[in-house]
Formats: C-alpha cells, sequence, structure tokens
C-alpha cells in the first residue's frame, strides 16, 4: 500500500513540472506584459524608460527559459517570489490572506451539498419514477440550467433589496467591529448564506443525479436481492449493503473536486464581492502578475495531483476488492 | 443648456426638504435652517470595481489607487470647479516672463499625517523621487524640462526649466511625499516595497489612513490637523465590490452612498420615486471622448473628402441618443466644451446625405456595383471596422456607424478583439483600417503625443498617422507657452484645423452619471465634476447615518 503510494508520488514530479512549463509559456504567450500594463498602454503619459525598467526589475528582458528556470529554483525552495503587482507583496502572503474566506465557503459548500445530495439520490433511486424522483429531476435540470449570476442577482434583489432580510454583498458590516460577538457571527453568517446558497445550488443537482444513478446501479445487484432474501429490513439493505457500495463513485468525485476548493469559484466571488481566491487569480490574469498566477497554479496543481492519489487510496480502503486486488498483484 | 440640469434639480429637492428621511425630516426642514447647517460625522461609503494596488500613487497606475490617494495626499497646486489652477500646499507662485522660472510660496502651517511640518525639502525631495531613474513611475515625463528645483529656505521652492514647459504648474500637483519617512526606500530604488505602500502611508491630505483589507475595504478617518480645517464626514470607507450589477442593488439598498450608473441604469432604472427621493443624480461631461479613427497610411482614407463625407454620414445626435440615451455631447474636436480651450466657431458636419454622396463622387467613388456598392478603378469600398472587446457602447458605435455608412454604399465589417491583442497586434503594428476607440484628455490641452507627425512610432500615440505641418507647429506653440491667452490662441486655431482635416471623426463626449446619496450636502457640480470639493460635502446632524468613527 505505501509503497504503491510512494510509487504515484514519485511519478506526479514529472508531471508537476510539465504542467508548470506549459503553463509559463502558455501565459508568457498571452498578448500584453505587466510592464506595458501598469505605465498605461495607450497614455500619453506612458513612458517607454520606466517601462523598461519595469521589464528588468521582473526579469521580462530575459529569454523566457532564463525565467522558467529562475523560477523554478525559487520554487524548489517554495519561494513563490514577489507579486507584479505594484504594491510587490510577497505571493504566498497574498494567497495566505485570501485562501481561509475561500476554503471555508467551499467547505461548508461541499458538506451541504453531500449532505443533501446523499439522500436525495437514495430516496430518488429507491423509490424510481415516483413523485419526488420527478421532482428531484425536474429539479435538477432546473439547477444545471441556471448560470450562478442570475440566481445570485436574483435573490440579492429578493433577500437584499425588496426584503432587505439578507446583505448584499462583502462579508462583513461596515460596523462589525462595534457589534456584540454573537451579533458579529450572525453578521458573518448572514452574508454568507447567499453565496453559499449560489453555490450550493448547481453543484447539489450534479451531486444528487450521480448519487441516484450509483444507487439504481447498485440495488439491481444480485448481493442486494440475496440481503433481501435473508430477510433483512429494507433500511438495512439499502443504508449499509446498497448505500456503501454506491458512495464508492461519489469518493472519486468529490476528490476530484477538491482542488476546486482553494480554486474559488470566480463568479461567485466576484459577484458577492467576496475576496477569495478567485477574485485574485481574476485579477493577476488582467494584470499579467505572473508570479501570483504561476503560484495559484503550482498549488492547484499539486492538490489535483494530490487528490487523485488520495481518492485512489481512499478507494482501496472503502472497497475490500480493490486491496484484495492489491495484494494478489503482489503475490 | 444641458450642464443647468443638475444645480436646478438640487435646488428643487433641497427646497422640498432633505429627502429620504421620512415625515419627520420632512417637517424639520420645512421649518427651516438650524438642522441643515454643516455638520462633522457620518460616514461616505464608495464603491470601487478593482482593489487597490497601492497607497503611494505615484508609484502606481490604477484608478481606484488614485482615487483613494487623492484624499491622502496633495500637490503643491489643485484644479477648482472651473478647471482652472489653484493652490494647494503652495500658497502662490510666480512664473519669469520667459516661462523659465517658476517660484512656489508654500503654506506654513501644513503638517504630515505624524505630525513633522511639510517644508521645501519635501517638494524638493518628491521631485528628486519622481526623476530617479530607478523610481518605477509614469509621470517622469512632466519632470523632464526642469532644470533644477531648489530650496533657499524651507517656504520657498525656485524650479527652474531648459526650455518653457505649458505643463509646468500642472505638474506641481503631483502627490507630495513625506522626505522623513521615504527618503531610504528611495534611494535604493524600493519606494513599492515602503512599508507605506502597503499601509500606514503619510501624506498631508484631509483624511488618515485607518485601514485597508485587500479585495474588501479601505478605510480613511478625517484629518483634524489638516490645514483647510478638519473635513466634515468623519470616515470614508471603499468598498471593493467587482461586479458593476452588484453595485448598483447595494445602491438600491442603501449599501453604498455614490456610484456611477449607466446610461440605462441613469434613465430607466432609478426614475421611481423611492431612488429619486434616497439619491441626487448629477451628470457632466467625462473627460473622454468616442471617436472614428483612419489608418491614413491607406490611400483612400488619406484623401480628405472620404472623411468628411464619413463625417456628413454619420447623425451624431442620433449616434448619441441611441447609444447613450442622450446622455451626452456632440464633439467638434479633441477639447471638452465649457473648457477654457474649447473653440466653439469650428467647422461643423450637420447630418447631410447628399453632401456625403458628393464629397465621395469628388473623391472618385461614384460607380456602384451590383451589391450597391460604391467602386473605384474595378475595386469596391469595403473596410474592417476594429474596436475592442469589453465595451458595449463601441460596439454599438460600431454598428451604426456601419448602418450609415451602408447607405453611402461603403460596406463595414465590424471586428471585436480583447485589449491587449488588440494593441499589441492591430494597433501598435498599424494593421487596421478603421477602428472605433476613445481618448481620455487630460486637463491641460496640450495634445502633442496624439496629433504630432513625429510621434508615429509603434509605442507611440499618432496611431492614425496623422501628419500636418500647420499643425505640428501650433502643438509646438501650444506647449511651450505658460502664458494661457497665447495658448488659446494656438488650439483655438488647431481644433479649425482639425474639424476641417477631420483625421478622426469626433463623434461624443460621453456624460459622467454619478450619483450620491441625498443626505450629502455642499455638492456643486461644474466642469470639474463633483468630487473636487469633498472635504466640503457634509451630512446635516439629523441625517447622519452612522454613528461609529
Amino acid at each position: 500500500m505505501l509503497g504503491y503510494a510512494l510509487r504515484r508520488l514519485f511519478l506526479a514530479i514529472p508531471l508537476l513540472l510539465g504542467i508548470t512549463f506549459i503553463s509559463f509559456l502558455v501565459i508568457h504567450l498571452a498578448p500584453g506584459e505587466p510592464a506595458e500594463i501598469q505605465t498605461g498602454d495607450l497614455s500619453v503619459q506612458s513612458d517607454a524608460q520606466a517601462r523598461q525598467l519595469l521589464r528588468e526589475l521582473y526579469d521580462l528582458d530575459k529569454p523566457l527559459h532564463v525565467q522558467y528556470t529562475k523560477w523554478l529554483t525559487r520554487i524548489v525552495r517554495l519561494d513563490f517570489g514577489k507579486s507584479f503587482s505594484p504594491d510587490s507583496r510577497p505571493v504566498l502572503q497574498k494567497i495566505g490572506e485570501r485562501l481561509p474566506v475561500t476554503l471555508l465557503l467551499n467547505i461548508i459548500e461541499m458538506l451541504v451539498i453531500v449532505v443533501l445530495a446523499v439522500p436525495i439520490g437514495v430516496l430518488a433511486a429507491t423509490r424510481q419514477y415516483s413523485l419526488f424522483d420527478k421532482v428531484t429531476t425536474v429539479f435538477v435540470f432546473v439547477g444545471f440550467a441556471t448560470p450562478d449570476f442570475w440566481l445570485a442577482l436574483l435573490l440579492m434583489i429578493l433577500f437584499g433589496v425588496q426584503l432587505g432580510w439578507l446583505p448584499i454583498s462583502g462579508l462583513r458590516s461596515l460596523n462589525w467591529e462595534y457589534l456584540s460577538f454573537w451579533r458579529q457571527q450572525w453578521d458573518f453568517v448572514s452574508h454568507l448564506l447567499l453565496p453559499i446558497l449560489v453555490a450550493t445550488f448547481g453543484g447539489l443537482a450534479g451531486f444528487s443525479r450521480y448519487m441516484r444513478q450509483s444507487m439504481l446501479e447498485v440495488v439491481r445487484q444480485d448481493y442486494i436481492q440475496s440481503a433481501r432474501a435473508k430477510g433483512l429490513a429494507e433500511a438495512i439493505v439499502i443504508g449499509k449493503h446498497a448505500l456503501r457500495n454506491a458512495l464508492l463513485p461519489i469518493v472519486t468525485i468529490l476528490g476530484l473536486s477538491l482542488p476546486g476548493l482553494i480554486g474559488g469559484s470566480v463568479i461567485v466571488e466576484s459577484i458577492f464581492a467576496i475576496p477569495g481566491m478567485g477574485q485574485l487569480m481574476v485579477q493577476a490574469v488582467f494584470e499579467r502578475d505572473y508570479p501570483v498566477i504561476m503560484g495559484n497554479l503550482v498549488i492547484v496543481a499539486t492538490l489535483t495531483l494530490v487528490a487523485n492519489l488520495v481518492a485512489d487510496v481512499t478507494y482501496s480502503l472503502i472497497d475490500p476488492r480493490i486491496r484484495v486486488g492489491v495484494r494478489r498483484g503482489r503475490r | 443648456m444641458k450642464r443647468r440640469a443638475p444645480f436646478a434639480r438640487l435646488a428643487l429637492i433641497l427646497a422640498l426638504g432633505p429627502a429620504g428621511c421620512g415625515v419627520e425630516a420632512d417637517l424639520v426642514a420645512d421649518h427651516a435652517a438650524p438642522s441643515e447647517k454643516p455638520a462633522h460625522g457620518d460616514t461616505f461609503i464608495e464603491a470601487l470595481t478593482g482593489n487597490i494596488s497601492g497607497l503611494i500613487p505615484n508609484v502606481l497606475s490604477d484608478s481606484a489607487s488614485f482615487e483613494v490617494g487623492s484624499l491622502i495626499y496633495n500637490g503643491l497646486v489643485t484644479r477648482d470647479r472651473d478647471l482652472n489652477l489653484i493652490g494647494e500646499l503652495a500658497e502662490s507662485w510666480r512664473f519669469s516672463q520667459d516661462c523659465l522660472d517658476l517660484e512656489f510660496h508654500l503654506r506654513r502651517n501644513v503638517r504630515w499625517h505624524d505630525g513633522e511640518p511639510f517644508t521645501a525639502a519635501d517638494v524638493v525631495f518628491t521631485y528628486e523621487t519622481m526623476i530617479n531613474p530607478k523610481t518605477p513611475t509614469a509621470y517622469r515625463e512632466d519632470f523632464r524640462a526642469v532644470a533644477s528645483v531648489e530650496a533657499p529656505d524651507p517656504y520657498t521652492v525656485h524650479v527652474r526649466y531648459t526650455q518653457p514647459y505649458a505643463k509646468a504648474l500642472q505638474s506641481w500637483g503631483i502627490w507630495m511625499l513625506p522626505k522623513h519617512v521615504l527618503e531610504p526606500y528611495v534611494r535604493e530604488g524600493r519606494l513599492r516595497d515602503a512599508p507605506q505602500n502597503r499601509s500606514n502611508p503619510i501624506g498631508t491630505g484631509a483624511y488618515r489612513f485607518k485601514e485597508w483589507k485587500p479585495g474588501e475595504k479601505v478605510v480613511l478617518v478625517a484629518n483634524p490637523d489638516y490645514f483647510e480645517g478638519r473635513p466634515y464626514i468623519s470616515r470614508v470607507v471603499y468598498r471593493i465590490i467587482p461586479s458593476q450589477a452588484t453595485i448598483f442593488l447595494e445602491l438600491k439598498a442603501k449599501g453604498v452612498d455614490s456610484a456611477g450608473l449607466t446610461a440605462l441604469q441613469f434613465k430607466r432604472q432609478t426614475e421611481y420615486p423611492a431612488f429619486r427621493k434616497a439619491y441626487h443624480k448629477y451628470e457632466y461631461s467625462a473627460n473622454a471622448y468616442t471617436y472614428l479613427g483612419f489608418n491614413l497610411r491607406d490611400p483612400r482614407f488619406a484623401d480628405r473628402r472620404v472623411r468628411q463625407a464619413f463625417a456628413y454620414a454619420i447623425n451624431k445626435r442620433e449616434l448619441i441618443d441611441g447609444v447613450l440615451l442622450g446622455l451626452g455631447r456632440e464633439a467638434t474636436g479633441p477639447y471638452k466644451p465649457g473648457t477654457w480651450a474649447y473653440n466653439p466657431n469650428v467647422k461643423r458636419f450637420a447630418y447631410d446625405m447628399d453632401k456625403a454622396r458628393a464629397l465621395l463622387a469628388e473623391a472618385g467613388w461614384k460607380e456602384r456595383n451590383a451589391d450597391g456598392l460604391l467602386v473605384r478603378n474595378g475595386q469596391p469600398f469595403a473596410f474592417e471596422l476594429l474596436t475592442n472587446q469589453g465595451n458595449d457602447e463601441r460596439k454599438k458605435v460600431a454598428e451604426i456607424v456601419q448602418a450609415s455608412l451602408k447607405e453611402l454604399g461603403v460596406q463595414v465589417d465590424i471586428r471585436v478583439i480583447e485589449w491587449a491583442s488588440f494593441l499589441k497586434e492591430y494597433i501598435k503594428k498599424r494593421r487596421f483600417e478603421a477602428i472605433i476607440l476613445g481618448w481620455g484628455i487630460g486637463l491641460d490641452p496640450d495634445q502633442y503625443e496624439i496629433w504630432h507627425s513625429s510621434k508615429t512610432g509603434p509605442d507611440e500615440l499618432n496611431q492614425i498617422s496623422y501628419a500636418n505641418h500647420e499643425v505640428d507647429a501650433l502643438l509646438e506653440q501650444g506647449r511651450t507657452s505658460c502664458h494661457q491667452e497665447e495658448r488659446k490662441k494656438s488650439y483655438a486655431r488647431l481644433q479649425e484645423i482639425l474639424a476641417e482635416d477631420q483625421p478622426i471623426v469626433f463623434l461624443y463626449f460621453r456624460d459622467a452619471l454619478p450619483v450620491v446619496s441625498s443626505r450629502v450636502r455642499g455638492i456643486v457640480p461644474s466642469a470639474n465634476g463633483i468630487l473636487y470639493n469633498f472635504n466640503e460635502w457634509y451630512v446635516p446632524k439629523h441625517l447622519q447615518r452612522y454613528t461609529a468613527g
């Protein structure tokens, strides 16, 4: 088991290198460079000397492979460099202050999705073609078809403008510091309600559908029939025998959505003015802030690879057949 | 005449009593004045669409940072409501007759936010910072003509120029930086790394820095020791909200006090009573115009008659009504109506299809082919019109231009291209036939960089490759005098030539359309917008919404 994990980990290194190299190439190929954007292109003030100075400052005057090697030698020492943005703060610091919000938001979102999607999927599958199944099917299609930003704006108009129950955007009220402890907590929660609702809506649709599908397949299996035949209660048949097997594909999907946890949702974050990773990344792309883009990419790529690995390992933990398979393979 | 509108509305609303606070407030106001007195207090909340990129605006380039910076820092001079230069940190100044010497006398009661006095040494330091080759600033050009800056005493600054420079005075509106704090960083060329760029900036301005939560908000508080007295509004909060739609909703829910609206929002979505009661709307000409530009190296467009024909064929009024719902002003040249350099007596091209056809015929475009297109030497008149992505307004303008020229028998194909590649691959390489673009104009009329025939290099701004000797001479005269009357003459003539020549078809100046919470008083819209007297804005005591701070 351990050897398998280590081998996979080792194989991930060239993969990671490849990812960073291609990304580095691609973002440098995009027209517009930070020096130009910062000295104001198409502006009367624009000044060739200032541009050249910035280019030298950022090493942009060097050939691409030199820039990449420099970046690589820094990154292996876990030095993510400094942002090209005029505040020139360390990349890790910038990511560090954005990460907690995005993580919090996405973890809550993920939990809500799992907690709701699993029972919905199970119920829809065990009562296939019932009213509940039909209603959820409609809901799923609506969920898939609804654009995030549209739903967000409608909810903001309803709860923020018309009813005035919830704040529209941001993370905290402006008078947050002056509120009592419990009011502060409520203030924070009330700011998160709408974003989480919007983010959950689309994801819930997909997940409950996977769950239903997976469950449908499992309940048709022979071992479920034998479980029923030996007189087990339906709750145990479904809850224990069927569910555990049906969860397998869900674990894989969950594992793969792990990197998304830190990636952040650009649309939700922009519309709700939440200062998270999605916003940071978009701004970095607009400013051609290469160190921030690359830093972000490295973290997401690493997480994706790790998540893949974790998903595979968990898979074998949940499913005894795979464990057995590995053992047999070794013999 | 349109400019009067905001004044009239403001007066009307004041007469009706303060809006937005229900019956009680109305009654108080009816009985009158005591409650309307200027009062200290309250918080003003503004929305920024982008995160600020730092706190020392001299080394930054984004408008959000400038807006925040302009409350924290002062220049030696600033612009008043009529866009005249007036003293800010300078009490007075004097030019020598030959425009080569400029002497400033500084205010004596100015202190930095950390309590140190502001002196001539800081002015010299700021100048040295700006010309230091290690300082990454976009404003070095402003100080290129300076020969020396000296401080004969702590409150006098003497600037000597190598040649007369028209923008000399304006350039001293640059934000003054504190020598005692920033000197080591400037010397090492690390001004951007200075902690004052990230937190705790030290300026002389009416507001002091309180906090900056990246991506979330920037908070400033009133400076009690400000040399013109403590400003009325105690706290200014800039909320960073990237989405325009969200800002608009926040405005409706009173989560922000001020925002710039689009024409559609201004005209159609905010005309209901509750909104009109809660906000005052303002409209004034923005410092930017939109134009139809030609690549003058293209022989078809090198012919002035063709450009004039296009100018006749485009109905500008209709364009403004269609694209901006009427919220704009026709442009007759590159200067904003109402500014001192503006010359209203130039050739105008009122919509006239017959004249347009006649001019094209004169230029040899007479016959039409089977598709109804004009043909010369067997070639149909067709060209590609480029504009950049992300600007709906320009796209609509392009479509209207396309329809207008189609009537003339000219085929226009529109292409919309992402901004960065638009600049790099098309504009800088001059690979275009015609473009819809805009120019933001500075407050000084010098437009040497845009029209002078020497400025046609790849990185330079005369992208249309315009060359006219008389224009060159006028631009040179205009930028080398410090006497407004002389300059006015040059620029008046310049506008006559540009109007006659139509190197580009000047289309319109868009209106800026800000709204501000109606509880705020003291706003006087002008040619200089509304923000120029922010320090004088106030909220009467009974209307103050926020007590904290």
